[in-house]
C-alpha cells in the first residue's frame, strides 16, 4: 500500500467532503425550514463559479472576483427564491422537484447564452498555485489547503451563527416547528429569505472555491447537487451536525475509493475482474452507502428532533 | 356514450396518432413517423410511471432506470447476435421476455429498499439507485462503456415482424401503447388498483383497515418497471442506438414531467403529457438554440397555475361545455 497516497487522498477527500457540507448545509436548511425540495441548488454553485470567473478577469485578481462573487449569489439567490420559490413553499415535493428541475434547465441554458457553451478555466493567483510541504517531504497543493482551511471556518461560523445568535434560535426553532414561530410574531417570510440567502452564499462559495480545481461549465451544478442529496438525505434531511458528518464520510469515500478500490478488488480477484470492475464500483459506493444506511435507518444518520 | 369535449379530443389523439404514418407517407414528411414513435414509446413509459406516482403518490425519481434495462437488454443481445453468431440473441420476443423479466426483479430490488422510506428520502433513494445503474452502465466497457452502442440490427421477430421497417416499429409502438393502457386501466381499477390508490390518499387508514401496504406497493412498482422495460426494448430499436444516457436522471424527471404535464392519476394523461413534451421540444428548437430558456420557466408556471395539467384544463373545458349546454337548456325554456 502506497501510505502518501492514502495520505494526498484522504486530504483530497477531506476537501471535497468540505465543497460537499458546504453545499449540503444551505440546502438541508432549506429543506428543514421551508420544507422545499431545490434541485436548484445546483445553479446556485454554478453561478458562484461562474461570477467568480467573471469578476475575476475583471478585476485580474482572484481573491477580489471571489469576494464580489459571493454578494452576487447571495442577491441572486433572493431574487430566486421572491419571484419563483416563495410561492412552492406549501406545494407538495412532486411540485417543487418538478418547477426546481424546470429552473435548472433555465438556469443551464441561460449560462450557455451568457458564458457560452465552453467551459472556463480560473487561473489562480501565483502565491495559492504552489504546494505546501506538510512534513516528510509530502507536499500538497496550498489551494486545496485553503479550501479546506475557508470549509472549516465556515463550519465553525456557521455553528456559532445557528447555536449562539438570535438568528440562529429563529432558524432552528423554524425548523422544528413554523406555525409557532409565525404564531409568536416572527417574520417568517424575512426569516425565509435569510436563509435561502445563507444557503445561496455558501453555495457559491463552494462553487467558487472549486472553480480554479475543476473546469467552469454548464452542468457542473447536476453532478454534485446529486451527491449533496445524498448527503443530506444520509446525515438526515434538516440537521446541519448530520450534513458535516455525511459530507465528510461521502467525501472520503468516494475520492479514496475511486483511487484504492482497484488495488483493494484485486486482493480478492484477479486483476482483469478488478481493473474492469473497479471504475463502475467506485462510481457506486456512495449510492450503496446511501441505499444501506437508509434500509437500516429509513431517517438517515441524525434524524432532526419533531420531525 | 359521453361525447363531452374533453372525450372527443382525447379520442381525437389517440386516432390521430394511429394514423400517423399514413398522413407522414400522405405528405412525404416520413421524419414525423420517427417524432411520433418517440412520442409513444415516452407514452408507454409515462403510463407506467403514473401506476405508481399518479395512481400509488410514490415518486420515483428514477424510473428511466427501466428504460436503460430495456434498451441494453436490446443492445448487448444483438451485439452477441452480430459479433459472435449467436442467433437467439437477436430474437425480439426474447429481447421482450428478458426486458421484462429484469425490469421486474430491479423493480423488485429497489422497491424493496425504497418503499421502506417515506417523502424526499424515497425521492432521493430512487435517485440513487437510478445512478447506480447509470454508473454501471458507463463502467462497463464490454459493452461500449460511456460512448453507448450501436445497434446493426433491431429486434428480429422471426419473420412475424419486420422493424427494420419504421411503419412497422410504429405499429408494434402503438400496440405496446394501447395494451399499456389497458393493462393501467384494468389495474386502477380493480380491487387491487383501489388499495394502491387508498395508499395514496391515507396510508394509515389503509393499514389500519389491514391492508399490508408495503407488499401491495412493491407489486405496484414492480408492474410499472416491467412495462417500463418494454418501453426500452422499443426505445432502442427505434434509435438504433443505445447509451448510458437513456438512464440518465434528467431522463427520469423528463418522465415525471410529461406524467404531470398530462394530468396525473388519469388514463391518458401520460399519453397527453408525452406528446405535448415532445411537441414542445420540436416546436421550441426549432424556434430557437436556447429552447430551454422558454421551456423551464414555462414548466415552473405550468406547475405553479395548472393544477392537474393538460388533462386537468380539459376537465375544467368540460365543465365550461356543460354549464353552456345547461344555459342554452334554460334559455329554450
Amino acid at each position: 500500500m502506497n501510505w502518501v497516497l492514502l495520505l494526498e487522498q484522504t486530504l483530497n477527500g477531506f476537501q471535497f467532503g468540505i465543497l460537499l457540507f458546504l453545499l449540503a448545509a444551505g440546502l438541508t436548511l432549506i429543506f428543514g425550514i421551508m420544507d422545499l425540495i431545490n434541485l436548484a441548488h445546483g445553479s446556485l454553485y454554478m453561478m458562484g463559479a461562474y461570477f467568480a470567473a467573471t469578476f475575476t478577469q475583471w478585476t485580474d485578481s482572484f481573491l477580489l472576483g471571489a469576494l464580489l462573487a459571493l454578494p452576487a449569489c447571495m442577491l441572486f439567490g433572493v431574487i430566486l427564491e421572491r419571484i419563483a420559490l416563495r410561492t412552492l413553499y406549501t406545494r407538495s415535493h412532486l411540485d417543487q422537484v418538478l418547477a426546481t428541475f424546470g429552473l435548472i434547465l433555465f438556469f443551464n441554458e441561460f449560462v450557455r447564452l451568457i458564458w457560452g457553451p465552453i467551459g472556463l478555466d480560473i487561473p489562480l493567483p501565483g502565491l495559492l498555485s504552489g504546494s505546501v510541504e506538510l512534513f516528510f517531504g509530502i507536499r500538497y497543493p496550498a489551494f486545496r489547503l485553503v479550501i479546506i482551511a475557508v470549509g472549516i471556518l465556515v463550519a465553525f461560523l456557521l455553528y456559532l451563527l445557528v447555536s449562539k445568535t438570535r438568528i440562529g434560535m429563529l432558524i432552528r426553532a423554524g425548523a422544528s416547528n413554523r406555525q409557532m414561530v409565525s404564531a409568536l410574531g416572527i417574520n417568517i417570510n424575512l426569516l425565509y429569505t435569510i436563509v435561502f440567502g445563507l444557503g445561496a452564499v455558501l453555495a457559491g462559495l463552494a462553487g467558487l472555491m472549486a472553480a480554479p480545481i475543476m473546469t467552469v461549465e454548464i452542468g457542473m451544478g447536476e453532478e454534485i447537487l446529486i451527491v449533496t442529496f445524498v448527503v443530506i438525505v444520509i446525515g438526515g434531511v434538516g440537521s446541519i451536525k448530520g450534513a458535516f458528518v455525511a459530507a465528510l464520510i461521502v467525501g472520503f469515500i468516494d475520492t479514496v475509493g475511486r483511487s484504492f478500490l482497484p488495488d483493494i478488488l484485486g486482493l480478492f480477484f484477479s486483476n482483469d475482474v478488478a481493473d474492469t470492475a473497479a471504475p463502475a464500483i467506485s462510481s457506486m459506493l456512495i449510492y450503496i452507502l446511501m441505499a444501506l444506511i437508509l434500509a437500516i435507518k429509513p431517517q438517515g444518520l441524525f434524524p432532526p428532533k419533531g420531525a | 356514450m359521453n361525447f363531452s369535449p374533453r372525450t372527443s379530443i382525447i379520442a381525437l389523439l389517440i386516432t390521430g396518432l394511429g394514423a400517423v404514418p399514413i398522413i407522414a407517407a400522405g405528405i412525404d414528411e416520413p421524419f414525423y413517423t420517427v417524432l411520433f414513435s418517440r412520442m409513444l414509446i415516452l407514452s408507454i413509459g409515462a403510463v407506467s410511471l403514473n401506476l405508481i406516482l399518479g395512481f400509488g403518490g410514490m415518486v420515483s425519481f428514477g424510473h428511466a432506470v427501466y428504460l436503460g434495462i430495456g434498451s441494453y437488454v436490446v443492445g448487448i443481445g444483438t451485439f452477441h447476435a452480430i459479433e459472435d453468431g449467436v442467433q437467439w440473441m437477436g430474437n425480439g420476443f426474447i429481447h421482450m421476455g428478458i426486458a421484462v423479466g429484469v425490469s421486474a426483479l430491479a423493480g423488485l430490488v429497489i422497491g424493496a429498499i425504497s418503499l421502506r422510506t417515506r417523502g424526499v428520502y424515497f425521492i432521493m433513494i430512487t435517485l440513487a439507485f437510478s445512478q447506480m445503474f447509470y454508473f454501471i452502465a458507463v463502467g462497463n466497457e464490454n459493452y461500449g462503456g460511456d460512448d453507448g452502442l450501436s445497434l446493426y440490427m433491431r429486434s428480429d421477430f422471426a419473420g412475424l415482424l419486420d422493424l427494420s421497417n419504421d411503419n412497422t416499429l410504429y405499429y408494434l409502438n402503438f400496440v405496446v401503447l394501447l395494451a399499456s393502457l389497458y393493462i393501467s386501466h384494468r389495474l386502477t381499477n380493480s380491487r387491487f388498483g383501489m388499495v394502491i390508490r387508498g395508499t395514496k390518499s391515507n396510508e394509515q387508514r389503509m393499514k389500519s383497515i389491514g391492508f399490508p401496504v408495503f407488499r401491495y406497493r412493491l407489486v405496484a412498482f414492480i408492474i410499472a418497471g416491467a412495462i417500463c422495460g418494454l418501453a426500452g426494448v422499443l426505445s432502442a430499436n427505434q434509435t438504433d442506438f443505445v447509451s448510458p444516457a437513456v438512464m440518465h436522471w434528467t431522463r427520469s424527471g423528463d418522465l415525471i414531467i410529461m406524467t404531470v404535464l398530462g394530468g396525473l392519476g388519469t388514463l391518458f394523461g401520460p399519453v397527453i403529457g408525452a406528446v405535448a413534451f415532445l411537441f414542445l421540444e420540436e416546436l421550441l428548437s426549432g424556434f430557437t438554440e436556447y429552447w430551454q430558456l422558454i421551456f423551464g420557466p414555462m414548466l415552473v408556471l405550468v406547475v405553479i397555475f395548472a393544477r392537474g395539467g393538460i388533462d386537468g384544463m380539459l376537465v375544467g373545458l368540460d365543465r365550461w361545455w356543460n354549464r353552456l349546454n345547461i344555459i342554452n337548456k334554460e334559455g329554450d325554456l
